[in-house]
């Protein structure tokens, strides 16, 4: 930090008086800890052959769910997933997981962290009526900061619109 | 299409510089409101040093002045090799003769005196064909590190007593600063002054961050962050860059914060269970109220300036609208009604206008309407235009900018509420999510 550039301002009219207020401007920056809020998860367990394995989970059953223009409800596509994803968890019950809801970029931001959370909670509430435990289950939105596809065409949005199942931990494989 | 130039077009019939050919005697008066655009002709002679360590500062100072006065598409600067009289001494006498002769409506002369870090500058407004001061002259003290806000402090000077308005120069925006590959952006949030001088970063770029927001005395900055690995609400002291977190609910999402112009609470929203509200907090306390309960999306809250109003963007009608509810929450009724989709809005300092991005067949546009939701003008439009901040005197938005593509980059701009003069506000990266302070 720099208190070198504090500057104190007076203000002295030749004529009249002119008021003014005194503000200081530091430089420096504050540390800033904790993770990023990129894709997670653990990389544990074999290759994804094993069926137990997290690349197994990613691979084989898949890890997300893909929503259209606008819309946070699933279809049949999605639900298939969701629910090899709930045989998969009620299988391996150590893990934990968190659910990160994406959006495309066409769209403001707030609007489209909103539209994550609530991408994320369909993906939840599919899974909890499948017999997943809610107590198991984080859900994020990260909006349009974490775009899959980086190209502005339907192609890559399409696959951005996403509710992606984090395995967030585990004790075994 | 054509709807939107038309309303373009009607923003710039909105400006005017009235009087330009002005009788003599007149006083020297631009009027921003409606008719010609003809940017008013000022002359900004190099001030007078009173010591040869002053010379270098004499000069730059009276170059941000101009550049200040030029960036409003307001005045046009006479170049120096037009001159016929110069200024050889602060307190000597104008010929305004010679000035007339140029044709500068205005004139601006200054003196600058340094002495060690200690940096005086004094400067006199003429109204050269009235052939009188425009108002009295001032003097500013302070150190030569600070010579920028002082060359603002008169470039202040000068608009307010040529336009009856305040100015917006020695303000500062805080904003995103953007590196690294689109599909992992790095973010940190950095605070520069109005016209991108004086960079300084305020967080690393560890964590996301999201859409800084001033207090409405400049002091502090709510924003959201992702260091707890979701998005939370963070407030900072930007004089000792102190931060501490003001919603800590593990695993609840919490962003969009703004400060009350009471300083004291915050409007925010919160994310449960799939379902975003609106909810205000009091942040010396930790005490909440929830102000929606709706089974859709309630986000991007903003008050009027006097407190009593939040505007905020839903999309319980099917998609999404703005509405303007009392600040206690309660019913909403709907402002906007154009074709598309209206998000980010924003109240104007005046109180006059509700600033918005408007989305509507695949162009993203920045708009201003009133707060009933009338007289609506889209300023701008673009593949993607978002989050608009005001000026601290309500004529200027600066907004950001996203081109589209791998290599898409975010940019912040700025235009006037006429749809004029818009261009970009130089940053050393990408940048987004501006947020204009008060005037300091």
């Amino acid at each position: 930090m720099n208190h070198m550039t504090k500057a104190i301002w007076v203000v002295a009219a030749l004529g009249l008086s002119a008021c003014s207020n005194a503000t200081g401007w530091d430089d420096g920056s504050a540390g800033g800890a904790g993770a990023n809020g990129g894709p997670g998860g653990v990389g544990l367990g074999a290759g994804a052959s094993d069926p137990r394995s997290v690349a197994y989970f990613q691979q084989t059953v898949g890890d997300r769910v893909l929503f259209a223009v606008d819309r946070t409800d699933l279809g049949s596509d999605a639900q298939s997933i969701l629910a090899a994803q709930a045989v998969w968890l009620k299988a391996n019950p150590e893990y934990a997981i968190t659910i990160e809801g994406h959006a495309d970029e066409q769209g403001t931001g707030a609007y489209n962290l909103a539209l994550g959370a609530e991408r994320a909670n369909s993906a939840r509430d599919y899974l909890i009526s499948n017999g997943v435990g809610s107590g198991r289950i984080k859900v994020v939105s990260f909006g349009k900061e974490r775009p899959l596809e980086i190209c502005s065409a339907e192609s890559c949005y399409a696959k951005n619109r996403r509710a992606v199942t984090v395995i967030a931990g585990g004790f075994t494989s | 299409m054509r709807q939107f130039f038309a309303s373009v077009m009607m923003g710039l019939m909105s400006l005017s510089v009235a009087d330009v050919a002005q009788a003599q005697n007149t006083p020297l008066r631009l009027e921003i409101t409606d008719g010609v655009i003809e940017p008013l002709p000022v002359a900004v002679p190099n001030f007078i040093p009173d010591s040869p360590e002053a010379t270098e500062l004499a000069v730059e100072i009276a170059r941000l002045v101009a550049a200040d006065l030029t960036g409003t598409g307001l005045f046009r600067e006479i170049p120096s090799s037009a001159f016929i009289s110069q200024i050889s001494s602060f307190d000597t006498p104008v010929k305004y003769a010679d000035w007339k002769a140029i044709n500068a409506q205005a004139l601006i002369t200054g003196g600058v005196s340094v002495s060690g870090d200690r940096l005086t500058v004094r400067f006199r407004g003429h109204d050269v064909f009235a052939e009188g001061e425009l108002g009295e002259g001032l003097q500013f003290n302070g150190t030569t590190a600070g010579w920028r806000r002082m060359a603002h402090k008169v470039a202040d000077a000068i608009y307010s007593r040529i336009t009856g308005e305040t100015g917006y120069f020695d303000s500062r925006v805080v904003y995103v600063s953007e590196s690294g590959d689109k599909a992992n952006r790095r973010k940190r949030l950095a605070v520069m002054d109005y016209d991108g001088a004086n960079v300084q970063y305020l967080t690393n770029s560890a964590s996301i961050v999201l859409a800084p927001r001033f207090s409405p005395t400049g002091d502090r900055v709510l924003y959201t962050s992702y260091e707890s690995g979701f998005p939370q609400i963070h407030v900072l002291d930007i004089g000792k860059v102190q931060r501490r977190i003001l919603s800590a609910d593990d695993g609840i999402m919490s962003f969009a914060p703004r400060f009350a112009p009471d300083g004291r609470t915050v409007v925010y929203s919160q994310s449960q269970g799939g379902n975003t509200d609106l909810y205000r907090m009091d942040i010396a306390s930790g005490q909440r109220n929830r102000l929606t309960s709706a089974p859709s999306i309630e986000t991007a809250p903003s008050y009027s300036p006097d407190g009593s109003q939040i505007v905020f963007e839903s999309d319980r009608s099917g998609s999404q609208q703005l509405y303007v509810m009392g600040a206690n929450g309660g019913d909403a009724r709907r402002i906007s009604f154009g074709k598309g989709r209206y998000g980010t809005p924003v109240w104007s300092p005046r109180g006059d206008l509700v600033a918005f991005t408007k989305q509507s067949n695949g162009r993203f546009h920045i708009g201003v309407m009133r707060t009933d939701g009338s007289e609506e003008r889209l300023l701008t439009s673009s593949f993607l235009d978002e989050g608009p901040t005001w000026s601290p005197n309500g004529r200027v938005i600066m907004f950001t900018r996203h081109t589209q593509g791998a290599n898409g980059r975010a940019t912040l701009y700025s235009v006037d509420i006429t749809g004029r003069n818009l261009k970009p506000v130089r940053t050393p990266d990408g940048a987004s999510d501006p947020a204009w302070s008060p005037l300091q």
